[in-house]
C-alpha cells in the first residue's frame, strides 16, 4: 500500500488542474437558483425555523417566485436541531442537489457541523440566524455571510441596557451550548458597574426550570437576564411568573426571547419585559412596512425577528444573483455581490464588516399593549449605532 | 434563605417523583405480572398528553380536557392491549422489545402526522397560573401544588386498590407467582386488559398535568420512559410500593442534584467550573443511585417475586 499516498497526491493534483481548467472557462448564467433551506422544523425550536422558512418564502413569493431575476427553487429540510442530522442533510444538499446557496440553520451547534461540508463544496452559506463566534473570528470563512447578527450582539445590547438602567445585582441563565456561552460573554462585555450574582448553564433540552427558579429566589437579584430560545424561553417565563418571581426582579432578554412567538404562547405575563434587537416590526422604513404587512396578510400573525432574518437572507441572495448577472459558478463575482449587499434590508441600513458579519443598529424594545389592544413589542430607542462584533479583529479572511 | 431553597427543592422533587410514579406504577405491574417489557409505555404518556391538549383546545376548559384525555388514553391502552400486546406475552423478551419499540415509533409518527412536529401548547388554568404563599415570604407555584395533590390522591387510591381490594389481591398474586395465580383461577386475561387501561389512564394523568409545565411534543415519552425504568428497577419489579419509593427517590435526587451539586462545586471549584460540571454530575447521580441500590439489593428495594 506504499504507493497510495503519492498516487492520491497525483490524483488530487490532476483534479485540481482539471477543476481550474473548468473555472477558466467564462461562467455561464444559470437558468435557475437553487437554495438549500436547512432549518429546525421539529421539536422545541421548531417555531424559530418555521419563521425563518416563512420569511424566506415570502420574499420569494413577493418576487414572483424569482430571486435576482432567476426562478428560485427552495429545497426545505429539517435538521431536527441535531448537529448529526444537520451535517448529513447539508452534505446531501450541496453534493446531490448541488444547491447554489445554503441558509436557514437556527442553532449554532448545528451551524458548526453544517459549515464544514458546505464550505468544502464552495457553496455560499447565508446565515438567517446562527452567528457563532468561531465563524466571526479565527475560523472566519469567505463562504459564510451572516444576514442576522453575531451571537454576542443582542446580548451586548441587553448588557448595556441593564447597566444603563442601574441594576446592581443580575442573575444570568443560558443553555449549555456554544451560543449560550457566546451570549453570556456578550452580556458581560457591556454590563459594568454591577455584580453578577449567579450564572447558570442549563441543559439545552431543559423544560422544567424549578431548580433554577429556586436558585433565583435564594440569590435575590434585582434583574434576571435569560438567553433561552424558543420553547425554552416560553417555559421559563411561564414558570417564572407562576413562581411569583416577577414581582421581585425585572426580566430582560435578547430580542428573540421577547418576540411575537413567545408573546403568543405566554400572553399577558410578558408585559413590561425589556429586550433588544436589530429589528422590530414597528421600525419606520418602507421595506419593513411592506414586509410586515405582507407577512401578516400571508400568515395571519406578526413576524418575529427570525422571519425578518429569513426574509433578508432571501433578499441578500437575490441581490447577489442579480449583481453577479446570474453567473453563479463565478464564485468571485457572487462573493463580491454578496459583500456589497445592495438591497433594502427590513432592519434599515447595514453593511458587512471585514468578517462578513453585519455592522448595524440595535434597538431597545418593551412588551406593551398596542393601540389595538394586542400584547406586542414597542421600540423605545437605539442602544448601539453601527455596532460590529468583538471577534472581527481575529478574522484573517482567507481567499476563496 | 437556604431553608426556603431546600423546602422548594423538596417540593419540586416530590412533584416530579409523584408524576414518575404514575408512569412507573403501570409499567411495573405489567413487567411484574406478565413478565412483559413494554417500551411503548412512554407512548401512552405522549398520546395522553396530546389527547388532553386537543380536548382542552376543543372544549376551552383544562379540566374537561384533562378528563376527556384520560378516558381517551385508557381506551387507547385497552385497544393496544387487545390488538397487539397480548400476542407478545408468550414471546421472549427480545420479541417484546422489538414489538413494543415498533409501536413506539409508530405512535411518534402518527402523532407527528395528526398534530404536526411543532410542540402543542397547553397552559395551566388561569386560576392556577400564579404563586401561593405557603409560609410568610415563601411563594410556590399553585399549579405545582395541584400536581402534588393529584399525585398524592392517585397514589393513595392505587395503594388502596392494590392492598385493599379483591382485584388488587389478584394483581399481587399474579405479580408474585403467575403460574400459581392462574392455577387458582385468577382471570388473568381480563385483568390484564383492565390493568392496561388503568396504566394508560395514569400515563395520561401524568402527561396532561406535566404538559403545561413542560411541552407536549413528539418523543416526549422516551426521555421519561428511561427514568420510569430506573424507578422500577430501584423499587423492585412488580411492586407498587417499590415504584412509589423509587419514584420519590429519583425525583428528589434529580431535583436536589441540579441545585445542590452546582452550589457544592461552586464553593470548592469556583462558579465557572461548577456551571460546567454541576449539571453533568447531577444527571449521572440517578444512575449512581441505581447502581448503589442494585449493589446492595440486586432485586430492588421491594421485590414482588419471593
Amino acid at each position: 500500500m506504499k504507493h497510495t499516498v503519492p498516487f492520491a497526491l497525483l490524483r488530487r493534483t490532476f483534479f485540481a488542474a482539471a477543476v481550474s481548467t473548468v473555472l477558466a472557462v467564462p461562467a455561464l448564467a444559470a437558468d435557475n437558483v437553487k437554495i438549500g433551506l436547512l432549518s429546525t422544523l421539529s421539536g422545541p425550536g421548531a417555531g424559530l425555523g418555521i419563521d425563518i422558512r416563512d420569511g424566506f418564502q415570502l420574499a420569494v413569493k413577493l418576487n414572483g417566485g424569482k430571486l435576482g431575476g432567476l426562478p428560485a427553487e427552495v429545497i426545505v429540510a429539517d435538521d431536527q436541531a441535531s448537529p448529526d442530522v444537520g451535517r448529513q442533510t447539508a452534505d446531501r444538499l450541496v453534493k446531490r442537489d448541488k444547491v447554489d446557496f445554503m441558509t436557514g440553520v437556527v442553532f449554532s451547534n448545528v451551524m458548526l457541523a453544517v459549515g464544514a461540508p458546505t464550505f468544502a463544496a464552495k457553496t455560499f452559506y447565508i446565515s438567517a440566524n446562527a452567528g457563532p463566534s468561531q465563524y466571526a473570528g479565527a475560523q472566519c470563512n469567505p463562504y459564510f455571510f451572516s444576514a442576522s447578527w453575531q451571537n454576542d450582539n443582542q446580548h451586548e445590547a441587553v448588557g448595556k441596557t441593564v447597566a444603563d438602567k442601574g441594576f446592581k445585582r443580575v442573575a444570568l441563565i443560558a443553555p449549555n451550548y456554544p451560543a449560550g456561552k457566546d451570549a453570556l460573554a456578550g452580556f458581560k462585555r457591556f454590563y459594568t458597574g454591577g455584580e453578577i450574582v449567579s450564572e447558570s448553564y442549563t441543559p439545552l433540552n431543559l423544560l422544567d426550570y424549578g431548580a433554577e427558579l429556586s436558585k433565583l429566589r435564594a440569590a435575590k437579584p434585582d434583574a434576571v437576564y435569560i438567553f433561552l430560545p424558543g420553547g425554552l424561553g416560553i417555559n421559563f417565563i411561564k414558570q417564572f411568573v407562576g413562581a411569583g418571581l416577577s414581582k421581585d426582579m425585572t426580566l430582560f432578554g435578547p430580542g428573540f426571547s421577547g418576540d411575537e412567538d413567545v408573546i403568543k404562547a405566554v400572553g399577558n405575563p410578558m408585559l413590561g419585559m425589556f429586550n433588544t434587537s436589530q429589528w422590530a416590526h414597528d421600525l419606520d422604513n418602507a421595506a419593513n412596512k411592506k414586509f410586515v404587512a405582507a407577512f401578516e396578510k400571508e400568515y395571519g400573525r406578526l413576524p418575529t425577528l427570525y422571519a425578518s432574518q429569513g426574509y433578508d437572507a432571501a433578499q441578500l441572495i437575490g441581490a447577489a444573483v442579480r449583481d453577479s448577472k446570474g453567473k453563479l459558478d463565478d464564485k468571485a463575482a457572487v462573493h463580491k455581490a454578496l459583500k456589497a449587499a445592495k438591497f433594502d434590508s427590513v432592519r434599515g441600513s447595514f453593511k458587512f464588516n471585514s468578517n462578513q458579519f453585519p455592522i448595524q443598529d440595535y434597538y431597545l424594545r418593551v412588551i406593551t399593549q398596542d393601540s389595538k389592544g394586542r400584547v406586542t413589542n414597542r421600540t423605545l430607542g437605539t442602544v448601539f449605532k453601527n455596532h460590529g462584533d468583538a471577534y472581527a479583529a481575529d478574522c484573517k479572511m482567507p481567499g476563496l | 434563605m437556604t431553608g426556603i431553597l431546600f423546602l422548594e427543592q423538596a417540593l419540586n422533587g416530590l412533584q416530579f417523583g409523584l408524576m414518575l410514579f404514575l408512569l412507573a406504577a403501570g409499567l411495573t405491574l405489567v413487567f411484574g405480572i406478565m413478565d412483559m417489557i413494554n417500551l411503548a409505555h412512554g407512548s401512552l404518556y405522549m398520546v395522553g398528553a396530546y389527547l388532553v391538549a386537543a380536548a382542552t383546545t376543543a372544549s376551552g376548559s383544562f379540566w374537561i380536557g384533562l378528563g376527556a384525555g384520560i378516558v381517551g388514553a385508557a381506551v387507547f391502552g385497552v385497544l393496544l392491549e387487545l390488538t397487539v400486546l397480548r400476542r407478545l406475552y408468550t414471546r421472549d423478551h427480545l420479541s417484546q422489545v422489538l414489538g413494543t419499540f415498533a409501536i413506539l415509533l409508530m405512535c411518534n409518527e402518527a402523532v407527528r402526522f395528526i398534530w404536526g412536529s411543532q410542540p402543542v401548547l397547553l397552559s395551566p388554568p388561569d386560576s392556577l397560573a400564579g404563586p401561593v404563599e405557603l409560609l410568610s415570604g415563601f411563594y410556590y407555584p399553585a399549579y405545582r401544588l395541584l400536581i402534588i395533590g393529584v399525585g398524592l390522591v392517585v397514589a393513595l387510591g392505587l395503594w388502596g386498590l392494590i392492598t385493599r381490594t379483591r382485584i388488587g389481591m389478584q394483581l399481587r398474586a399474579g405479580a408474585s407467582n403467575r403460574e400459581m395465580a392462574l392455577a387458582m383461577g385468577v382471570p388473568v386475561r381480563a385483568l390484564f386488559t383492565a390493568l392496561f387501561g388503568l396504566g394508560a389512564a395514569l400515563c395520561a394523568v401524568a402527561g396532561g398535568l406535566l404538559g403545561p409545565l413542560l411541552a407536549v411534543q413528539v418523543g416526549m415519552g422516551e426521555s421519561i420512559l428511561i427514568l420510569a425504568f430506573v424507578v422500577i428497577v430501584i423499587g423492585g419489579i412488580g411492586s407498587v410500593r417499590g415504584a412509589l419509593l423509587g419514584a420519590l427517590l429519583v425525583g428528589v435526587v434529580d431535583t436536589a442534584g441540579r441545585t445542590l451539586i452546582p452550589l457544592l462545586f461552586g464553593a470548592v471549584l469556583g462558579p465557572a467550573a461548577a456551571d460546567n460540571a454541576g449539571p453533568a454530575v447531577a444527571s449521572i447521580l440517578i444512575y449512581v443511585l441505581m447502581a448503589a441500590v442494585l449493589f446492595f439489593k440486586p432485586r430492588g428495594l421491594f421485590p414482588a417475586h419471593g
